[in-house]
Formats: structure tokens, C-alpha cells, sequence
């Protein structure tokens, strides 16, 4: 089956791509770094990383919507540049146009391109009818629920009959067993040939979606996005979730996403990495404690595989990876080959009271998010004990995007006020040190 | 359009029906009416009974039919305005520079004081004919609608939805589609709903702009508004209630005929991803749906507008990616330097033209007064929200009662309180009370109401739970108002008072100075200093007091209510 597809026409050819963000001052912020992706008819490839890794932003650069900074990216051996003919997009939040019915969503991009009327009211209804919203076409998409809305983009993007089906975390936003319906409806359409495109590509973060649907997934690592790894999917559909083969591929999946990145190429950097150029991920500590007294209970026993973890607790790789590597961070737990495993550490905070932990927690912040230490310092010098806020912003988004040194921000504000290691006046947006003893 | 057809189907009415009889009537009165105006138009300006007007109610009709025909002109322009200024200030960068504070600006001018002006421009355009005159009262109407139109679309420009935006680009809609398709309809419950505003807006200024004299000479439109002032010179009470009848009438009538179902048209468009209580269908837009006349030319409107709207026209060629190419910092230094040489130019004319005809006493004067006026706009507004806020949450927080007082506060906002000068004034003639004081409520007569409806608003959309938790703590009395209520209201409360306090602004021009007959009612204040220099055709003084005027409620904007409204979003709002 490889070497069938890799003799089929290429239709989008990545090469050397970069993204990269402008900085004034500093360096820029790269997204991408050199990804290299190639893709033959007949296959679904999965982008599967993190948030924040760059797949996204990778999948709007293959359809058009966005240049890249550096690379070369190529539609059927063309340079592509501007919106792709032949490429229609799902979206994660379906992006339908509330003031038009179903219908009328459905034929948008035939209108677009001047298709006469009875025939684009012809192919909608095909287009309707093949993916299950016969009846409903008169309907508005805010009387629709979520599945349902989500089979309207389907319809729209097939409907244009494309070579391409780009899928932006398609099913992310659907519960469990809407999610389930769609994936297994799409992949029955496209065994069965009546998908009316050549290829798919998606971009995910539930790595069994992916071993589920895909012939192919590239896993993403992050900061700065790269493919870390590039994995075929060998089982034939339909696939079994059960099947120990597929378990085997969840986990390895786990193992490469878990690794830390190799310490070669970062300290071979030019600029040296500021304590300060650390994104913290938004975890609460109630969340932390609560996986930590999990981890430690029955059956657990401090060792848990990370695939069973995230079944048990209905949680993505998305919730999970960054719970677990922000405990690793305090030195609460180790991710190691797809496991987590809770340290001596760990288990000193699930055994303390509330003051013991707090305590124990205000160490590990002080120790390893060199930040806090600093925020905490600044106050201690001052003779008001308040420092701004903004100042510190400004400083971390001289090593991260706006949004990230706003998120990291605020995930170091939570943590700071649990651990009573400083307190925060959001109107006045001033650390301080009132109510800390 | 599909959904439409097929709704009609559904509900069965093949034969003309008595609802086409009702519509047919309309719009051949409608039609009529046009037409009657139209000729009306190019008569001369000399010709007997075009600039005459007489007090009798049987002509009421007729001025009413043409007052309303010159609002709808203007409302007119200011769509056009709305669709090419609005654009152009969402749509290029460079252009925003320059239009966005125009704009902010252009909305606190007082335009009232520049009537005279905009008369003598116009009757020179169209020397010796009505048409001049006609189109100075259009245009002072215009000014009164334009901005807050504008504006919204603006906004709505700015926050479409960026996965929406993405889906249009990636469908291929060309700029010309995406604006009809996604950025119009983004746009449509905003604008509608300053639509409405500006038409209530527009009749404060009819009265103004129907009846202007400039030198010796007085002309008098017919209309609405010049049957008033006749009726105040007259000194006839009698005609001023006919007056207001007609005007209610009228108010009636557009409010039930055209802004209800616009209103209930425009909640598809509403951004909103879950179905919400939708009230039932006004009695209009059930006529447009199940009349077959009317159905049909409304279908055949919708189908010529989409099919405009689905022309693949674009503005820029081939539609680009997203990622536009850096902005060209050369391109940018011109377009700055080129401002700066505009802005220098004017402001050597402006500083020229009033070191000649100004001195510092005068803008000392015009201050003082300004700060009278302020003190005025101060008192009204705490009066105001003393009074209605308690009422508006008594109403809120009973359902029925909000349901019955809302379109009532609506109307009476929408209502030109300046029809109601003539009342007051004879109350202050016969008592001989003191101007100063109290001409003063006259000033927020119209514009009290937007604190009611949003108090109302407010209080009604207080969450349930929230209710319960209060009745459950047993939180009552004052402690009930300060941390529960008055919180809870509070961002509603703010928009109401921002729209109060700018139209009472504008209000003092015409409420600072009230006549009857030959007796001249005349207040202390930066309105009656305007009104006053507008009277004598002192151009200097007028623009001197409007640009006090705007400098005050510019500042007062944004010292006052800007900060607060940025408090209550982020303190006093969930989620």
C-alpha cells in the first residue's frame, strides 16, 4: 500500500517551511522550523502535536490562507499563492454563517464560484443527503446541535468537490459520542469511494483519533513546531480500538510526545536561554492535587500508563501532557516512555495537610520557576512591597508570543497566590505582599 | 431566500387575501404621497404656499407625510454614508488613522449651531428653488443620524469573526461577496438598532431644520417641524396638541410599519450559536410573510439583493492570502507627513480666523457658560438616576411589568421632547419662575428614558441564581442595593447614561432658550450662547461655542464614562 501511494500525483508539497513572528527588539518567535510535508492522493495524514506546536498553523499554510515566513510550498507542482482551488476546509468551530440555513452554508462555496443556480441547489442536496442532513435543510445552524453542525461544514467542504479535505481539529469540539459517529461516518464514506475527494489532511491532538482515521500522522513537538516523528498506520479499516496492535501504537505515540526534547540543539542556540523564556502551562493547583492523590490511590499505586490515565479520566492529550510535565517541573512526578510516576516529593504533598502542602509547593515554585523567585525578590527589595505587573509581562513577551507570557502570567498568579508566596491586585495589576506573613 | 418561499407554502395562502387589500392601500398611499413631495420640491421658492404654512389640522397630513419622506431621505444618506465612511475606516489601516477620530468628534459637535450656515450653502446650490431649502433640512437631519450609524458598522467590521472571515477566504468569496455575505449581515442587528436611535435622534432636529431664517428672511418648509414653530409664534396651544398627535401618529406608524420587523428581521442575523427565546412575530412582518403581493416583491428584492451580493466582483483583483505583505514604512511616512501638512494648514486658518474675530475674554466666556451647562448636565443626570433607577429595577425584576414598560420607555425616548417645550414654557411665563432653573429639565425630557429602558434591561437579564442566593442570605435593604442590584446593573446602567448625558449635550442648544409669542425664555449656558450667536449670523462666536461644547463633551466622555464603562466590563460582568 506504501509504495501504491507514493507513485500517485503529489498534491501538496512542503519544503523548508518557517514561520516566524516579528519581534521589534528580539528574536523572532518561530512557530515552524524547517517542516518538510509531502502529500499523495488516496491518503489521510494526520498533524498530530500539542497546542501551541505549530499544526494549525501548518494546515492554513497548505490551504492558502496564510504565507509562510521562509519555504516553498507547492499545489500540484505550482507554487501556491493565495487561496487553493482545489482545497476545502473544516473548521474546529465549524465557522458557519448563522444568518444562512443549511442550504444556503452548503452552496456558499459553489456561489463563490459562480455556479449556476439550479445546478448548485442540485449538488447540495447530494452533498446534504450523503452526509446525513437530508431534512434539514431549511434549518439555522443555532437549531442545530453540535454533530449536526459539524456535518454542515462536512457537506460545505464536500460539496465544492475538492482534492483536499483540510480538518482543523474537526471533532475537538463535539462530545464523545457525537465525535465517535462522525469519525466512523467519514471513514465508511471514504472506504467506500463516495468521499468526492483525492486525499485528507487533519490536524489533531487525540492521538487515538488519529491512529484511528489516518494512513499517516506526523507528530509535531513544540517550541519551535517541528515534526518530531513520522509514523504509518498499517492496521485496514475498519480498526479496533481494543486490538493490542493499535494499543501498542497509542502508546509509543505517548512515549515520543513525552520525550524531552534533546538538549543538543537548544544550547546551540546563539541568544542564552533566559530563565525567564520558560511558557508555564495553565494548570490549577487543585487539578495537580487532584491527579497527584489519584496517582498515588489504588490502582495506581504511583505508576500509571498515560493512555489509561487519559481513558479513565475522559482526558486528551491536550489536558494531560501539560498536567503531567507541570508536575515534572516541581519534581512531583517523572513522565518517562508514555508512564508518569509520582516522586518521593509527590508523595509527602498528597500525605501533608493544607499548610504542609502549600508549604512544600511555595519551596518547589520558588526552586524551579525562576519568575516567581524574581517576583518575589522585587517585592521583598521594595519598600512598598508592590511591584507592576506589566513590567514583568513585558519582560516574558520579549521571549514569547503576547498570548502565551498573558497565559503564563496568569498561571504564575494562581500558583503564587496558593503558595502565599505574593498577592495580586488585578485592578491595579501590582503584585504586593498584604495577607502574606 | 429558499426558507422564505417555502414557509409561504407551508402556510397555505394562495389566494389574494384581505392582507393584500390592507397592502395594496399602503403602498399605492405611499406612492402617492412621494410623488405629491416630489413635485413639491421644484416649485419655486416664491411660488405661493411653498414656504407657507397655515395652522389648520386638516393640512396636518400632508406636512406630516412630507416631514417624514425628508427623514427617510436623510436616513438614506446615512446609509450610504454608513456603508462607504464605515468601510473605508474598518477596511484600511491608513484611512482609520483619519477617519475613526473624525468621527468620534463629528458625533459631539453640536451640528445644530451650523444650521444657518448649511442653509445659506445649499440655497446657493439651488438659487430660487424649494429643492435648496429641502436639502438643508435634509442635510441638518442627516447630521443628527449619520454618526452613531457609521460607527457601529465600524465596530462591526472590526469584530467579525475571525473563523468566519477564514471560512470566506478559503471558500473563495471574493472582497464584494464578503461584504454582503459575512460582513454585512455581521453588521445588520447593530446598524438596525442605530437606525432606530438616529431616527428618534433626527426629530429633534426637524423642528430646527424646517424653519430656519437667515438674515431678514424666514422660510418655512411645510412640515412637522415649521407647523410647530408657527404654532409657538402664534401662541396657539390648541394647534400644538394637533401638533403632537400627528407626530405621535407618525412615530406610531414607522415604529409598527418598518423598525418592529426590521427588529425582529435582523435578530437572524444576531451572532449567536444557541437558540434563544425569540418573541413572537410583530403584526408587520406576519403581513409581508403570508400577503402574496407583498411576499413577492419582497422575495424578488431578496433575490435581486442576492444576486448583487453574489457577483464576483473584487476590489482587488484576485483574492490574496491573508497574510498580507508588511506594511511599507515609506508609504506610511508619507501618509503621516501629508496629514501633518493638512493639519498644520488648518490649524493656521483656524488660529487666523479667530485671532481676527476672538479674544481671550471671549473664550473665557464661552468656558464659563460651558461649565454652567456642565453643572446642568451633572445635576440632570444624578436627578435622573435617582429617579429612574430605582423605578427601572422595581420594573426589571418583575417580568410582566418589564415586558409592558420597555416598548413604552422605547417610544418615549424615540418622542421629540422638544414638542414639550411649549407646556413647560407656559408653566415658567405663568408663574413667573426663574429660567436658570427651570428651563433645566427640559434638557434631559428626552433623554432620561435610555437610563430607564437600560436600568429595565439590566434588572431583567439579572441571573436567577444570583436572586435566589441574595433572598437566601436574607440580603436586604440598603445592604441589597449597594452589593447585590446596583453592581448587577451597572455596565447597563453605564451605556444608558452615556447616551442620556450626550444627547442632553446637544439638547441645550435648543432647551437653553425656549420662546412663546414674543416672550423669550433664556438661560445662563453654552447652549443659549450658541443658539444666541446662531440667531445673529455671528459665525466666529458660533464656532467658538461649538468648539467649547465639543470639547466638553469629549472630555466629559473620556474622563467620566469611558473609564467607567471599561470598570463595569471588566469588574462587573461574568465570564
Amino acid at each position: 500500500m506504501d509504495t501504491a501511494v507514493t507513485t500517485r500525483p503529489c498534491l501538496i508539497n512542503v519544503k523548508g517551511c518557517r514561520q516566524a513572528y516579528h519581534k521589534d527588539a528580539n528574536a523572532d518567535l518561530v512557530v515552524l522550523d524547517d517542516v518538510n510535508l509531502t502529500l499523495h492522493e488516496g491518503e489521510i495524514v494526520a498533524l498530530l502535536g500539542r497546542s501551541g506546536s505549530g499544526k494549525s498553523t501548518l494546515l492554513r499554510i497548505v490551504s492558502g490562507l496564510l504565507k509562510p515566513t521562509a519555504g516553498e510550498v507547492t499545489w500540484r507542482g505550482k507554487p501556491v499563492s493565495g487561496p487553493t482551488d482545489g482545497v476545502a476546509m473544516v473548521f474546529q468551530s465549524f465557522a458557519l454563517f448563522p444568518w444562512l440555513t443549511v442550504q444556503e452554508n452548503v452552496e456558499i462555496g459553489l456561489e463563490a464560484r459562480g455556479v449556476h443556480r439550479s445546478e448548485r441547489e442540485n449538488r447540495a442536496e447530494t452533498a446534504i443527503d450523503m452526509i446525513g442532513l437530508g431534512g434539514f435543510e431549511n434549518a439555522y445552524p443555532k437549531e442545530l446541535s453540535g454533530g449536526m453542525r459539524q456535518r454542515v461544514g462536512l457537506a460545505r467542504a464536500l460539496v465544492v468537490h475538492p482534492d483536499l479535505l483540510l480538518m482543523d481539529e474537526p471533532f475537538s469540539a463535539l462530545d464523545v459520542l457525537t465525535a465517535e459517529t462522525l469519525r466512523t461516518d467519514l471513514i465508511d464514506l471514504w472506504m467506500d469511494g463516495k468521499l468526492p475527494v483525492k486525499s485528507v489532511l487533519m490536524v489533531t491532538h487525540n492521538i487515538e483519533e488519529a491512529v484511528l482515521m489516518c494512513d499517516r500522522i506526523l507528530v509535531f513537538s513544540s517550541n519551535p513546531g517541528r515534526v518530531a516523528t513520522e509514523l504509518k498506520v498499517p492496521f485496514p479499516h475498519p480498526r479496533n480500538r481494543l486490538d493490542p496492535d493499535f494499543r501498542q501504537l497509542v502508546d509509543d505515540i505517548y512515549g515520543i510526545m513525552t520525550r524531552r526534547p534533546p538538549a543538543g540543539p537548544r544550547a546551540a542556540t546563539a541568544t542564552p536561554i533566559s530563565p525567564l523564556a520558560m511558557p508555564l502551562h495553565r494548570v490549577g493547583t487543585n487539578i495537580m492535587s487532584g491527579l497527584m492523590e489519584t496517582l498515588a490511590a489504588e490502582p495506581y499505586n504511583g505508576r500509571a500508563d498515560l493512555p489509561a490515565l487519559a481513558n479513565s479520566l475522559q482526558y486528551e492529550v491536550d489536558d494531560l501532557l501539560p498536567l503531567g510535565e507541570t508536575l515534572q517541573l516541581f519534581r512531583f512526578a517523572v513522565l518517562e516512555e508514555g508512564d508518569i510516576l509520582l516522586t518521593d516529593l509527590g508523595r509527602t504533598y498528597v500525605e501533608g495537610d493544607t499548610d504542609q502542602r502549600k508549604r512544600i509547593f511555595s519551596e518547589a515554585l520558588r526552586q524551579h520557576v525562576p519568575l516567581a523567585n524574581m517576583i518575589r525578590q522585587v517585592l521583598d527589595e521594595r519598600w512598598n512591597h508592590r511591584a507592576s505587573a506589566v513590567r514583568f509581562r513585558d519582560e516574558l513577551e520579549d521571549h514569547m508570543s503576547p498570548d502565551y507570557a498573558a497565559d503564563t502570567l496568569r498561571t504564575l498568579i494562581g500558583w503564587g497566590r496558593y503558595a502565599e508566596l505574593f498577592s495580586y491586585d488585578e485592578e491595579a495589576e501590582q503584585f504586593g505582599l498584604e495577607d502574606i506573613e | 431566500m429558499s426558507a422564505t418561499t417555502r414557509y409561504s407554502m407551508a402556510a397555505g395562502w394562495r389566494l389574494p387575501n384581505i392582507w393584500d387589500l390592507v397592502a395594496f392601500v399602503c403602498v399605492i398611499g405611499a406612492l402617492v404621497g412621494v410623488g405629491h413631495v416630489a413635485a413639491g420640491t421644484l416649485t419655486r421658492i416664491d411660488a405661493p404656499g411653498a414656504t407657507q404654512i397655515t395652522l389648520d389640522p386638516l393640512n396636518l397630513p400632508v406636512y406630516a407625510v412630507r416631514t417624514t419622506l425628508r427623514m427617510f431621505a436623510a436616513l438614506a444618506a446615512s446609509l450610504l454614508f454608513t456603508f462607504t465612511y464605515g468601510t473605508a475606516a474598518a477596511k484600511s489601516r491608513r484611512a482609520a488613522l483619519v477617519l475613526v477620530p473624525v468621527l468620534d468628534v463629528l458625533q459631539s459637535v453640536p451640528i445644530l449651531g451650523f444650521l444657518t450656515f448649511t442653509v445659506v450653502f445649499f440655497m446657493n446650490l439651488f438659487p430660487g428653488q424649494v429643492l435648496g431649502l429641502e436639502l438643508a433640512a435634509i442635510f441638518a437631519i442627516f447630521t443628527s443620524q449619520a454618526w452613531n450609524m457609521a460607527f457601529s458598522m465600524y465596530q462591526s467590521l472590526k469584530t467579525v469573526p475571525a473563523d468566519l472571515y477564514e471560512a470566506s477566504i478559503s471558500f473563495h468569496l471574493t472582497s464584494w461577496q464578503r461584504f454582503w455575505k459575512l460582513e454585512v449581515p455581521f453588521a445588520t442587528p447593530g446598524l438596525v438598532w442605530n437606525t432606530m436611535m438616529s431616527m428618534s435622534g433626527g426629530w429633534f432636529f426637524v423642528v430646527a431644520s424646517e424653519a430656519v431664517s437667515v438674515g431678514d428672511n424666514t422660510w418655512k418648509l411645510p412640515g412637522i417641524g415649521s407647523y410647530v414653530a408657527l404654532a409657538l409664534e402664534e401662541k396657539d396651544i390648541v394647534a400644538v396638541g394637533w401638533a403632537i398627535l400627528a407626530m405621535l401618529v407618525v412615530i406610531l406608524a414607522y415604529d409598527q410599519l418598518l423598525f418592529r420587523p426590521l427588529v425582529a428581521w435582523s435578530a437572524k442575523f444576531r451572532f449567536e450559536t444557541t437558540a434563544g427565546a425569540t418573541a413572537s412575530d410583530p403584526w408587520m412582518l406576519r403581513l409581508m410573510r403570508r400577503t402574496r403581493l407583498l411576499h413577492f416583491i419582497g422575495e424578488r428584492v431578496g433575490d435581486m439583493a442576492a444576486t448583487i451580493g453574489g457577483m464576483r466582483l473584487s476590489f482587488t483583483g484576485r483574492v490574496r492570502s491573508m497574510a498580507s505583505p508588511e506594511p511599507s514604512k515609506a508609504v506610511d511616512a508619507v501618509w503621516i507627513a501629508v496629514l501633518l501638512a493638512l493639519v498644520s494648514m488648518a490649524t493656521w486658518r483656524v488660529v487666523s480666523f479667530a485671532s481676527e474675530a476672538i479674544s481671550w475674554a471671549d473664550v473665557g466666556e464661552a468656558v464659563g457658560l460651558g461649565l454652567i451647562t456642565l453643572l446642568r448636565v451633572v445635576v440632570l443626570m444624578i436627578l435622573a438616576s435617582v429617579i429612574w433607577v430605582p423605578i427601572g429595577v422595581w420594573l426589571g425584576l418583575r417580568p410582566i411589568w418589564a415586558r409592558r414598560a420597555q416598548p413604552i420607555a422605547q417610544f418615549l425616548a424615540a418622542f421629540p421632547a422638544n414638542l414639550l417645550f411649549p407646556p413647560f414654557v407656559l408653566f415658567i411665563v405663568y408663574f413667573h419662575l426663574s429660567p436658570d432653573i427651570w428651563l433645566t429639565p427640559l434638557m434631559v425630557l428626552g433623554t432620561q428614558w435610555y437610563i430607564l429602558f437600560n436600568v429595565v434591561a439590566g434588572a431583567a437579564a439579572f441571573p436567577g441564581d444570583l436572586k435566589e442566593a441574595a433572598a437566601n442570605f436574607r440580603i436586604g435593604g440598603f445592604l441589597w442595593w449597594r452589593k447585590v442590584i446596583i453592581p448587577g446593573i451597572f455596565p447597563y446602567y453605564v451605556t444608558g447614561a452615556i447616551t442620556a448625558s450626550g444627547g442632553s449635550w446637544n439638547a441645550a442648544i435648543v432647551a437653553e432658550v425656549a420662546s412663546w409669542g414674543d416672550t423669550k425664555l433664556q438661560a445662563h449656558g453654552l447652549g443659549a450662547y450658541i443658539a444666541d450667536a446662531t440667531d445673529k449670523g455671528d459665525m466666529a462666536r458660533v464656532v467658538l461655542g461649538v468648539v467649547v461644547m465639543s470639547t466638553f463633551v469629549v472630555l466629559f466622555n473620556r474622563l467620566l464614562w469611558r473609564p467607567m464603562y471599561a470598570y463595569a466590563q471588566r469588574r462587573l460582568t461574568l465570564g
